[in-house]
């Protein structure tokens, strides 16, 4: 069996930490290829993909269409290297999940998305109903196409030394045009791969309330992450909220700040190692769930903790 | 502009939902339904566009049971124009995965030629996230996935998604894809002159061989079980023990 890995890639770099998740959940699989789409610059991103260990070799494209990430391109270009393979994966970040289930459907392939385990080359596990059950299920497509979690996942390491690959360019499909950006460069770490993550939620009422988290986040090292209330309220930028429906998060240390714990909530981070939950209501769900809870006013512990860390 | 809203009827966001121990699946029976809060998103987007004079037919669709009478009725008291029902199975437990899911959908925009197909990115039940990518590959179509903001202007949409790290706006040819998130607007409640309406609106149905679509799944699902449950721990009473317990017992912060 051989896996194709198509590499995730961001502002022209490589998420090396997503790619290294995503090769260490399929390497027991067989031989794998990793492929970057950019469009310029793409030597960085392949030399830093082929010192990952495992990696068989490194497929770059370089074309001015690939820029950005657009779906379509992209999804016409795994396409048009995708014979040979027995898999292609993608890590289950927004990058990968708007473009795996396209190849899927070119490929005439069911997509599998957000596999948190894989039995072997056909059997897999993933969570559905917001983590509330885990499904095992067995692709009979020939070519399985899946995302992975990249949570359950430890990174590669690196010490490889895989040759690169220039590969040609699909016709640009055409179909839509990149405008703009805007993200938000950040020195905290990324949230899906910090080892400690402060939340915080509706009860922090305001956005400058919210500084609160975020300079408790920064005195311990931890990414910021949110409810999705706090993110409605425009407490929060969008992709900190923690989630069903946003990010998944396992750090060693989590702690949820004014946050009551809804389902949509514990399916993002319920795989945690310590929870710790501070919230004035004795009866919030996150408390069922935390392992240290401390029951009170927010505003008076966050600075409190802050302060004594 | 001709709209069309695919729609799913999923198990309430509510709900706190049982897994069979025998490992059989998840208990559907006797549990609240609703349509999926991100294709509720959907339709309120393409009603508010009706609005503005930029949609003229709104078209929501859903493939399942007939008991998807009920979410395409809630369509049309949201602002749908019409309904159409694909009885896909009179089995509720038959699985109908994205990827048929798709090709019924694509069927579907053969016949009715919409100018743009607005999903929702997700359904909350299999947390799939991939059939209207899987339809915009099937048509060709460009997609925008996950969207924050819609303008629709000279042929194209100008979608702001977001994306890891923030957001990205990008330009798609119509007919295209668009898929919603939570963040594109805040459905309206349905008014009962809206209910009462709705009754009257056109609601047709198809079967599947009318489309001639093949089911058979892709994948088997083995069995579906709990996940690790975990356990309520301790109260602490300060902030100095909570520092205590988490450098001293937890061994997580130095
Ligand atoms: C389709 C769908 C998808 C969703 N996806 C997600 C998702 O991905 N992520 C997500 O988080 N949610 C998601 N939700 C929303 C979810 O259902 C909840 O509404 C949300 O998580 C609530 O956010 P919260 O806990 O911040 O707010 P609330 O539930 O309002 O909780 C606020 C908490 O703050 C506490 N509090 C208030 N003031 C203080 C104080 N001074 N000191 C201490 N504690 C205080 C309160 O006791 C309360 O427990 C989704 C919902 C739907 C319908
Ligand atoms: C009657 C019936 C019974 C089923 N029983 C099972 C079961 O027991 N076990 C199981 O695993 N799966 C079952 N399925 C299949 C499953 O629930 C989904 O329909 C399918 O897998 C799509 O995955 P998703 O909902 O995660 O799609 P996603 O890709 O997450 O959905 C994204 C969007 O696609 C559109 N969409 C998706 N499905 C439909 C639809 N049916 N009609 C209209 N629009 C839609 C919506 O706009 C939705 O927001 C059943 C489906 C049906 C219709």
């Amino acid at each position: 069996m051989t896996v194709l890995l198509l590499a995730e890639i961001s502002q022209g770099h490589l998420v090396t930490d997503h790619v290294a998740r995503a090769l260490s959940a399929v390497s027991a699989l067989g031989e794998v290829d990793v492929l970057i789409a950019t469009d310029q610059g793409g030597a960085d991103a392949a030399a830093q993909a082929a010192k990952l260990r495992g990696v068989r070799k490194v497929l770059l494209c370089e074309a001015p269409c690939l820029a950005h990430g657009l779906a379509e391109p992209v999804a016409a270009l795994v396409k048009s290297v995708a014979e040979g393979y027995s898999h292609i994966v993608a890590a289950a970040a927004t990058y990968g999940k708007n473009i795996l289930p396209r190849v899927a459907a070119l490929l005439d392939a069911m997509v599998i998305s957000d596999v948190t385990a894989i039995k072997d080359g056909e059997t897999f596990e993933r969570p559905v109903y917001a983590g509330n059950a885990v499904q095992q299920v067995v692709s009979s497509d020939p070519l399985k196409i899946f995302t992975v979690r990249t949570a359950s996942f430890q990174p590669a390491p690196e010490g490889g030394s895989a040759p690169v690959e220039l590969v040609s360019a699909p016709a640009d499909p055409n179909l839509s045009t990149w405008v703009e950006d805007r993200i938000v460069v950040t020195e905290r770490p990324e949230l899906t791969s910090a080892k400690r993550v402060v939340s915080g939620g509706r009860g922090l009422g305001s956005k400058e309330n919210f500084d609160a988290i975020v300079r408790l986040a920064d005195k311990i090292g931890a990414a910021v992450g949110a409810s999705r209330a706090a993110v409605d309220l425009g407490y929060a930028p969008n992709d900190w909220q923690v989630g069903q429906t946003g990010k998944i998060v396992a750090p060693e240390l989590y702690v949820a700040v004014g946050i009551s714990g809804a389902i949509q909530h514990l399916a993002g981070m319920k795989d945690s190692k310590i929870i710790v939950a501070i919230n004035k209501d004795e009866d919030a769900p996150i408390l069922k769930v935390a392992d240290y809870a401390l029951v009170g006013d927010l505003f008076a512990i966050v600075p409190e903790l802050s302060k004594k860390l | 502009m001709k709209l069309l809203v695919p729609v799913k009827r999923v198990v309430d966001y509510n709900v706190k939902i049982r897994v069979n121990p025998d490992g059989s699946g998840v208990e559907t029976s006797n549990v609240k339904m609703s349509m999926n809060p991100f294709d509720e998103i959907a339709l309120e987007e393409a009603v508010r566009m009706k609005e503005k004079g930029v949609a003229s037919e709104i078209v929501a669709v859903s493939i399942g049971t007939q008991q998807a009478k009920e979410t395409l009725r809630t369509a049309l008291a949201l602002g749908a124009d019409r309904a159409i029902l694909v009885d896909a199975t009179s089995d509720p437990k038959q699985d109908i995965e994205p990827l048929s899911v798709a090709k019924i959908l694509a069927k579907i925009v053969a016949e009715e030629k919409p100018d743009l197909v607005i999903a929702g990115k997700q359904a909350i039940d299999n947390d799939m996230n991939a059939t209207g990518q899987m339809l915009a590959g099937l048509l060709g179509w460009g997609q925008a996935t996950f969207a924050s903001a819609i303008e629709i202007s000279g042929g194209s949409a100008t979608v702001t998604r977001e994306i890891d790290g923030g957001l990205q706006i990008l330009k798609v040819a119509l007919p295209a894809v668009i898929t919603t998130d939570l963040r594109l607007n805040e459905p309206r409640y349905i008014s009962l002159p809206s209910i009462m309406k709705a009754k009257k609106k056109p609601l047709e149905e198809k079967t599947l061989a009318d489309l001639g679509v093949d089911l058979t799944p892709r994948l088997r699902i083995v069995h579906t079980d709990e996940p690790k449950q975990r356990s309520a721990g301790m109260r602490v009473g300060s902030v100095d023990e909570l520092i205590d317990k988490l450098k001293n017992e937890a061994g997580v912060l130095s």
